[in-house]
Formats: structure tokens, sequence, C-alpha cells
């Protein structure tokens, strides 16, 4: 080197190599987890203690307040939730909204399906698509129901569908955007196999945009309860059993504040017992099973 | 000797937003039955599009492919992939549901059937243990192991092999191309297969389709039969090593100078 400066180099060392112990002599890799451990673990017993946390926090500012015509306090409302099943017929009631629901839902899922067949297999059809949900998803599905009554009159049909239009939109878009995220080479590996058309859509595109079109149907479902509620409430004199927001629309007239409030719980435990175990146990069986979500 | 796979004066292009690419121009090669036939070249130079218009995904602009005497149109079973993304395994499916898919897909083989075919090319690359687990529970070797028992259960007329070990860390790589060889030797199937490495084509191919880059020209074809991993730096290895090497440098000297 022209300063004289020697270039570092790694110091020599001596090697060595070790004969290793059996694990055993040393102790466990792994440990089982304590009891505690595996019930926090469980998703359902978490979120069951946030629900209990929040009554009890109901139920403190209710006796706080002391005003059942403002904020009925969480024992009330369970009494008046209790009283209904029993007198007045709840069960029933939220069993005929849920009947319209299903209807709307089923048809809504089953014409998303279509067009996004449709859209992924046609250029014009993706662009239907595209058009369509841009126009139609803004749209609020309780908007249509004054035309809806115009064209089927009072009754069943109008809210089926407005229930349609909820359900649609937001599902062809979602599983639509699924479709379009399924990777070239899984793709390519079904046209390998010598699949085309339907057998494609269903063999390959519909299981790999599974994550997707799960998260679309959640959405469709929670739009087309909240259109079903508000709907009833509206117009709900409109169809003769009269579903849950009829019963909560009634209840308000005659100012049984617990009673309105047992209706809005009702809605919430049905939205609860949907999602914590219709879906959870399509997703168990499904996209969790194939490590696509976790 | 009548060719498995013939491949004449195929130009190929496919359109980015900006340009019209040609990814090979005027390639012709053949390929006869049990070949260990290997596409080489840098990158750009249009091996994996030249495979997937053997595949029948891309359409040849000139010149025609025919496998068989058969020109190919479209793809089918009879041209088994493995391709280089591990993602090429519906995740749905077990490892047993994977190779069984094409097999009953294609309506060559149903029920009993096509579990019992599953199960003993399962066996045959080694994942006996793992018949019933999902693809994401698998490593990478593991998932390309699936891959290619899954198109050697459909005993296509050729396998065609697009870098499947390219994503493979080196022991694992080294360790399939050493399972592959066996297979070769056991099932003696015909197969084409793209890399990127010459000492990978040296290895698994017996013969070896040198193209050069933008678009991919055939350099020339070479014989490479009588290496394996047990020639690796063998002086004849090593020969063959310089000369593939340099015919691919001389290109990059062209295009710089």
């Amino acid at each position: 080197m022209a300063d004289g400066m020697a270039k570092p180099a790694p110091p020599k060392r001596p090697e060595f190599e070790r004969v290793l112990p059996p694990m055993a002599a040393i102790g466990d890799v792994a440990r089982p987890l304590s009891p505690f451990e595996k019930l926090i673990n469980l998703t359902s017993v978490r979120r069951i203690l946030i629900v209990l946390a929040l009554a009890a926090i109901w139920q403190a500012y209710g006796a706080w307040l002391s005003n059942p015509l403002i904020f009925p306090s969480f024992g009330a409302v369970l009494d008046a939730l209790w009283e209904s099943i029993l007198t007045r017929n709840l069960l029933w009631r939220a069993w005929s909204s849920i009947v319209v629901l299903a209807k709307g839902y089923v048809i809504g899922v089953a014409l998303a399906l279509a067009i996004t067949a449709l859209a992924v297999s046609t250029r014009v059809g993706s662009d239907l698509l595209s058009t369509l949900t841009a126009m139609f998803n803004p749209l609020p599905a309780i908007a249509l129901l004054p035309i809806a009554l115009l064209w089927f009159g009072l009754g069943e049909t109008s809210l089926v569908f407005v229930l349609v239009h909820s359900v649609l939109w937001p599902l062809a878009l979602n599983t639509h955007a699924g479709f379009t995220a399924v990777s070239d080479t899984l793709r390519m590996a079904g046209r390998n196999y010598g699949l085309t058309g339907l057998r494609y859509v269903a063999g390959v595109l519909i299981p790999a945009a599974f994550p997707s079109i799960l998260a679309g149907l959640k959405i469709a479902w929670a739009f087309a309860w909240r259109t079903l509620i508000a709907a009833e409430l509206v117009f709900g004199v409109s169809s003769r059993s009269g579903g849950l927001g009829w019963f909560i629309f009634e209840n308000r007239n005659e100012l049984n504040i617990p009673e309105v409030f047992a209706g809005l719980v009702m809605v919430i435990l049905i939205g609860l017992a949907m999602e914590g175990v219709v879906f959870r146990a399509i997703e168990a069986r499904t996209v969790r099973l194939w490590g696509m979500q976790r | 000797m009548t060719p498995l796979l013939d491949v004449s004066g195929v130009t190929l292009q496919y359109k980015t937003p900006e340009h019209l690419v040609t990814a090979t121009y005027q390639v012709d090669f053949q390929v006869f039955p049990s070949d260990r036939f290997v596409v080489l070249g840098p990158s750009g130079c249009g091996k994996s599009s030249l495979l997937k218009a053997v595949g029948g995904f891309l359409k040849p602009v000139e010149g025609e492919i025919r496998l068989s005497g058969h020109i190919v149109e479209k793809p089918g079973p009879d041209r088994m992939m493995v391709f280089q993304e591990f993602d090429q395994l519906p995740p749905w499916k077990t490892v047993k549901e994977n190779v069984m898919f094409p097999l009953t897909a294609s309506g060559r083989l149903r029920g009993r059937e096509a579990e019992d075919r599953a199960r003993s090319y399962i066996a045959k690359v080694g994942l006996d243990g793992f018949v019933d687990a999902y693809p994401h529970m698998l490593s990478g070797g593991m998932k390309q192991r699936v891959a290619i028992a899954r198109a050697m259960a459909m005993e296509p007329a050729i396998l065609l092999m697009d870098e499947p070990f390219a994503a493979l860390d080196a022991l694992t790589r080294r360790k399939m191309q050493e399972e592959l060889l066996g297979l070769w030797d056991e099932v003696r199937f015909t197969v084409l297969f793209v890399t990127h490495s010459i000492e990978e084509a040296i290895i698994v191919g017996s013969r070896i389709l040198v193209l050069s880059p933008h678009p991919g020209r055939v350099k020339a074809e070479l014989d490479a039969d009588d290496f394996d991993h047990r020639a690796v730096g063998g002086e004849a290895f090593q020969r063959l090593q310089t000369r593939i090497h340099d015919m691919l440098f001389a290109d990059r000297v062209e295009a710089h100078g």
C-alpha cells in the first residue's frame, strides 16, 4: 500500500466441531399452553367479554340517568325483551323479517354471480358491470322503495325488490374485484387442465376469489338487513304480519321505550348471530382452512 | 425417428401498453421422445414465452408448433405445465385433491382410479405423509414436488417446466434436480425445461437449446447427456459450461460494443 496502512483482515481463529447432546436431556422444546392462555385465545370468549363489558356500562349509565323514557337501563330492556317474546310475538315478527330478507338475499346473490360471470367472460360484460355498479351502488335502496311500491304495490314483492338492489351491487363489485385478483399462474393451471367456460369459473375463479366473495356476502347481508328494517319502519304497515321494524315503530308511537330498545337489541342479536355463527362457520371451513386468510 | 414436438419458424410477439415486443424470432427445434430438452438463455430471450406457446397459451404470429403431428392451438392436458410460482397449486385443495384435480377435470380418470393414481405419484415424489395437507402448510420445495406429481400423474405427452426450481434455495434446488433425474430414470418421460442457469441446464438436460436475447433466436443446440451432479466441477463439465458462457457473453459484447 502506498500509505503503508494494512487493509483490515478478519483475525484467524481455531475451528471447532461439537457433538450435541439430545435435546431431551435439556428440557422441553415446546410447552403446552395453560388453560387460561387457551381460553383467552378463543375469539368467541374475547368477544363475549367485550359484549358483557358494554352491557355493564349501559346498565350503570341507565341507573345513573334513571330516566326510562329517554334511556332505559339494560335490565329494563332485557325484561321488555323477555316480555315481548312471551306476549307480543317478537320472535315471530323477527322470523317474518328474516324470511323476507332470505328471499331478497338469495335472489340478489344469484344475480350477482350471474352478472360477474358475464363480466369475466366478455369485455362488454365487464364494462357493463363497472358502469352499473358505479351508478347503482351509491344509490340507497330505501330511496327506491316509493317506486317499488308504485310498481309492485304494497307488499312483500316491493321489499324483495329493494333487498335485491341492496345485495346485488356490493356483492357484484366484490366478486368482480376478487376474480380480477386471481393470479395468472392459477388461471393458466386451470386452463391447462382443459377447463373452459362455466366449469372454469366454478372450478377455479370462484374458490380462488372466495375471500373477496365472502367479504361481499357479509357486506351485502348487512346492507340488506339495514334496508329491510328501515323499509319496515317507514312502510311496514304494508305487509300484513309486520316485521321487526314495524314492531319498533309501533312501540315508539305508544312510548313503550324499553320495547323499542328490545326491538333494537333483537336486530343486533340477529346480526351478531349471523356474523358470529353463520359467517364464522363458513370462514372456518373455507378461507381459514385453506390458509387464504388468517 | 419422428420428433414428438416440432417447433418450426416460430415468431412470438406480445403487447405491452406501449410496445409490441418480439419475444422470439423464427425459432426452430425438435424434441424427441424421452428427451430432457432444456431451453437456456438470459432473461429477455423469450424462453418462457416459447414454453407458453407450446403450452397453447400464446399464439405464434409466424411458424407452427406440432405435437405428435397435430398443430397446438389451445391449452390442454396432454401438455402439463409446472410453473415457477408457488401459487400454482389451488390453495383450496389438499395435496391429494390437487393431484387428482386435472385427472378428473379432464375426464381422464374418476373416483377410485384417480385417487389411486394420485397416491402413487405423490409417493414417487416422497410426500406420502402429506396427502391430506393443504398447500399453505407445505414448504416451497414440497409445493414444487406436488406440482411435479400433479403434472406427471396426467402422464402427458410432454412435461413443460418453466424454471420450476428458480424460487427455491440452493440446497433444495440441488435436491430437486437430483429427484427429477431419478424420476426420469424410472419413468422416462419427455420434458421441455426452461432455465437461465447454465449449471442447471447441463445437469438436468440431455440436450440444450441456447437462445440469444432480444429477440430470442437459436444460437446453438448442444449435447449434455453425460452430465449429472457427480460431473459438476469435472473437466468436461467445466469446458461445456465455459463454452455456453462464452456464447451468451459474446452477445453482450456485441450489444454493448
